[in-house]
């Protein structure tokens, strides 16, 4: 019985996210309904339905999935930690770019190419992270801030870099990495056929169970979270905050890094392009992370539920919507998500006045 | 005699509690009814039922003899029912005069017309004595002022019930003598007030019946005047209440704490000023320690120099032989020191987590509650639920009580528990009992005494003269940043304290220090 009741609080924990889905999804349907009715419905039961069409649909789904799900989970980890990461793009690009270089210029690596590079992936993230984290934890300076700044320098650094280092000059992007550099699929193309999906999906739910573990069951979790609810109370009761803060922007850095090394090591045809545009996956860890109620295991199936849209979206071609219609569709959606959290504020308000646990 | 008030069996239920139950309020014309309870025992639940914010399950309201439904503060308002909250609701960017007419505005053709409003403001505020800048934003005024703006705008309303929940509690001794000679004056004019408080001194001093609940219960309403304060606090707390003190004669041990010319400056707006000069004194074992001074003269960062939230300038500390002039907070807390800080939310706890997480705020990383980095919850909770036990913590879901959830009272009492169950050599205590009722000074006053009597250390910053005097051995007065004075409670009046803690040495000049 009380297990009954424990889930039950679970489950209405995210009945925002899912109003929020509703909402969104909703609004999608006006849209196709505005652009062309008469194929309105089935293409909104395409978008609902496509990705479950057929196994390579599911495996696209994991493939999408994956790199936001890392970017989700970074915001979300953040935000757990009382910090506002919104520098993944930058993070993401400069973790791509160390994967893909250590890809290029270290074949003689072997069998264990691919998990180098996806560490310097993740060191490079961690990294793009450092210099925010520091400035917060001793300069007071506002995250939100600086990691803005540090997207625009990470960009047009890598940009920069790519040009001068593994630069494909008939393509203007990156040149290809080693064989043995790509993410092996571990069966999965056999179970998902001509899908992408490979081994780092499992890298991504990995990641989810690490940041779930942190964050719920260690004494590092505890002081991280600590701090990011109550710095002061925090350094009171002795804990290192500028540490903690230091180390939650790194470790946010790490996980958007790494995101960036499963897309580029993902042997789809994914190149660092050289265009001066932030990496979308990046800012669509926000969404995830506000759809997933900074929740690990929320952030999984939210990632998943992006990377659903997205499959499904693109089979709305076969009723002669234009691509750019699935965008705004897949975007309102995203958007509406944004109101997860301001739905979550006005359901526990109105659980408060209807009888509050507070008398005074 | 009529009452222009009564609330007749009011019950308030929330998930779980009864806030209310049955309780009867009846308030004579041009009187002070006060409203007197423990944290918690539903004086505010009352006060928001009749100002509309909350609707009752049960009972009957009325006004003027009328029976009334009043479904939100407007139909308050209309009443002539104005409030002033424990905390203000003002606009903190608009001038006093513009929060004053907020919602009342004399607007024509779009246009505001201020002039008419500035005119009945300053009325009002000469003819009361409430002295406020109408011009002023209320970001830059005093607390007292905020809540002179704050009465003013029921006045300004022509509210004749005024309700005034806990308005003392933010007030300086001479704020709090200005507001109670304004509501003696408001009361002669015939405006009936309702004063919300749990200090009895207060009530004795300008009420004329006081109700008193407990624990949602109507207990009963008296004749203040005829009432003892006794009287008073045992209907409030159920059971008699002993607040004097007696510190059994004990001869101190050892220092434990030696503190040497300790200075602290600070750097405000572009000047360097020293808060804490030269201060040295010695904290032995077994006895209570209090620094005694007017708010603001230094205390606050001389804490913060010994707990190692800030560094000192120069100076140096001696805990138990150790020294931490240069140590962080960590190592301070496992080598004998506890800290109840001044401001329970700032420092004291973290809202956000729960009870049992709170109270394990400097003691996770022992290997009773974590092993190989990882939390072990059921210690954390065992832990919990035997501090709950044995500090009489009361919360409604025992360890996993969100702290933001509790009363001021068990919050203070969670940080009591946590810091004395860490069995400390020195326990620095800040106004340990700011704002509690007296039955939780009561207890924390024991929990001190205790420590002292089990021969610990207890230094003691307080503003209140009457615990200063009853609780220590030995008082440091402390005056602009230094210690002007080290005296035995024994051999001083109440009276040459407040002089001493002026600044000015009643007959001899500082003695010597130590």
């Amino acid at each position: 019985m009380k297990l009954f009741s424990k889930l039950k609080t679970r489950i209405l924990g995210f009945l925002p996210s899912i109003l929020a889905i509703v909402i969104g999804l909703l609004f999608g349907l006006v849209i196709l309904l505005i652009s062309n009715p008469s194929q309105a419905m089935g293409g909104f039961s395409t978008i609902l339905t496509g990705a479950l069409h057929d196994m390579r649909s599911i495996g696209r789904v994991m493939y999408f999935a994956s790199p936001i799900i890392l970017t989700g989970l970074s915001v979300g980890f953040a935000f757990q930690t009382g910090l506002f990461n919104i520098g993944t793009p930058g993070q993401f690009i400069v973790g791509a770019f160390g994967a893909v270089i250590v890809g290029i210029k270290f074949p003689q690596l072997g069998g264990g190419h691919w998990i180098v590079a996806l560490l310097a992936s993740v060191l490079f993230g961690a990294l793009w992270a450092l210099l925010p984290g520091i400035l917060k934890a001793f300069a007071n300076v506002h995250e939100v801030i600086s990691s803005i700044m540090m997207n625009y320098i990470g960009m047009y650094l890598v940009n920069y870099l790519v040009q001068n280092t593994i630069y494909d000059r008939l393509r203007n992007q990156s040149i290809a990495v080693a064989k043995s550099a790509v993410i092996p699929k571990w069966g999965l193309d056999k179970l998902f056929p001509r899908s992408n999906v490979n081994a780092g999906f499992f890298i991504a739910i990995l990641a989810v169970i690490i940041i779930y573990i942190i964050l719920k069951k260690t004494t590092f979790g505890y002081e991280l979270k600590a701090v990011g609810f109550n710095r002061d109370a925090s350094k009171y009761g002795g804990i290192n905050e500028r540490r903690s803060i230091v180390l939650s922007m790194v470790i946010a850095g790490a996980l958007a890094g790494l995101g960036g090394g499963l897309l580029h090591l993902a042997g789809t045809g994914k190149y660092i392009e050289v265009i001066d545009v932030l990496a979308a996956e990046g800012f669509t860890g926000i969404p995830v992370a506000l759809l997933g109620m900074s929740n690990p295991i929320g952030i999984l199936f939210s990632g998943l539920f992006i990377g659903f849209l997205t499959v499904g979206g693109d089979y709305l071609q076969l009723y002669d919507f234009v691509p750019e219609v699935i965008d705004i569709i897949v975007a309102s959606i995203i958007y509406f998500s944004a109101f997860a959290l301001i739905i979550k504020d006005v359901i526990q308000r109105r659980r408060l006045r209807m009888g509050g646990e507070k008398e005074q | 005699m009529d009452y222009i008030i009564e609330m007749l069996g009011i019950t308030k239920e929330f998930t779980g509690i009864v806030a209310n139950d049955g309780v009867t309020l009846q308030v004579k014309k041009g009187e002070i009814h006060a409203l007197l309870g423990e944290n918690g025992a539903g004086k505010s639940t009352l006060m928001n039922v009749l100002f509309g914010l909350y609707q009752p399950e049960k009972g009957v309201i009325k006004i003027r003899g009328k029976n009334v439904n009043i479904d939100g503060p407007r139909t308050a308002n209309a009443l002539g029912i104005g409030m002033v909250h424990q905390h203000f609701m003002l606009v903190d960017t608009f001038t006093v005069l513009q929060n004053i007419v907020l919602g009342m505005e004399t607007v024509s053709g779009g246009m505001l017309h201020m002039d008419e409003a500035r005119e009945k403001v300053v009325a009002l505020s000469e003819r009361y004595g409430l002295r406020v800048d109408p011009d002023a934003l209320v970001s830059d005024i005093s607390v007292g002022m905020q809540q002179r703006v704050e009465i003013l705008k029921m006045l300004y309303r022509n509210n004749d019930i005024l309700i005034f929940d806990e308005p003392t509690a933010v007030l300086t001794p001479q704020e709090i003598g200005e507001l109670m000679h304004t509501m003696r004056g408001l009361a002669a004019e015939g405006k009936s007030l309702i004063f919300i408080t749990h200090k009895l001194n207060e009530i004795k001093e300008v009420a004329d019946r006081c109700t008193v609940l407990r624990r949602g219960k109507f207990i009963g309403v008296v004749d203040v005047a005829s009432t003892s304060k006794e009287t008073l606090s045992e209907m409030m707390v159920g059971r008699r209440v002993d607040l004097g003190i007696e510190l059994k004669p004990q001869v101190a041990g050892e220092p434990v704490l030696t503190v040497d010319k300790l200075r602290v400056s600070s750097r405000r707006q572009g000047q360097t000023k020293d808060v804490v000069k030269d201060v040295s004194f010695i904290v032995r074992k077994g006895e209570i320690v209090c620094i005694a001074g007017i708010d603001g003269n230094g205390q606050t960062e001389l804490v913060y120099a010994l707990t190692g939230l800030i560094s000192p300038d120069s100076g140096s500390l001696v805990l138990n032989g150790n020294d931490i002039t240069r140590q962080n907070i960590r190592f301070r807390n496992t080598n004998g020191l506890a800290h109840i800080p001044e401001d329970r939310h700032k420092h004291g706890l973290v809202l956000d987590y729960n009870l049992g997480e709170n109270l394990i705020l400097q003691r996770y990383f022992n290997d009773e509650f974590q092993s190989h980095g990882f939390m072990r919850r059921d210690n954390i909770i065992a832990y919990a639920n035997r501090l709950i036990e044995k500090y009489d913590i009361r919360s409604g879901q025992g360890a996993f009580t969100p702290a933001h959830s509790m009363s001021g009272g068990n919050q203070q009492k969670a940080i009591v528990a946590r810091e004395i169950d860490r069995d400390p050599d020195l326990l620095v205590a800040v106004q340990p009992t700011r704002g509690l009722d007296v039955g939780a000074i009561e207890y924390i006053h024991k929990k001190l005494v205790e420590q002292r009597d089990a021969g610990k250390a207890v230094l003691l910053i307080s503003l209140e003269l009457d615990e200063v005097m009853n609780l220590s051995d030995r008082i440091l007065v402390i005056y602009e940043g230094s210690i002007v004075a080290d005296l035995n409670p024994q051999e001083i009046t109440i009276q040459d304290l407040g002089l001493y803690m002026a600044g000015s040495a009643p007959g001899e000049v500082g003695r010597d220090v130590h």
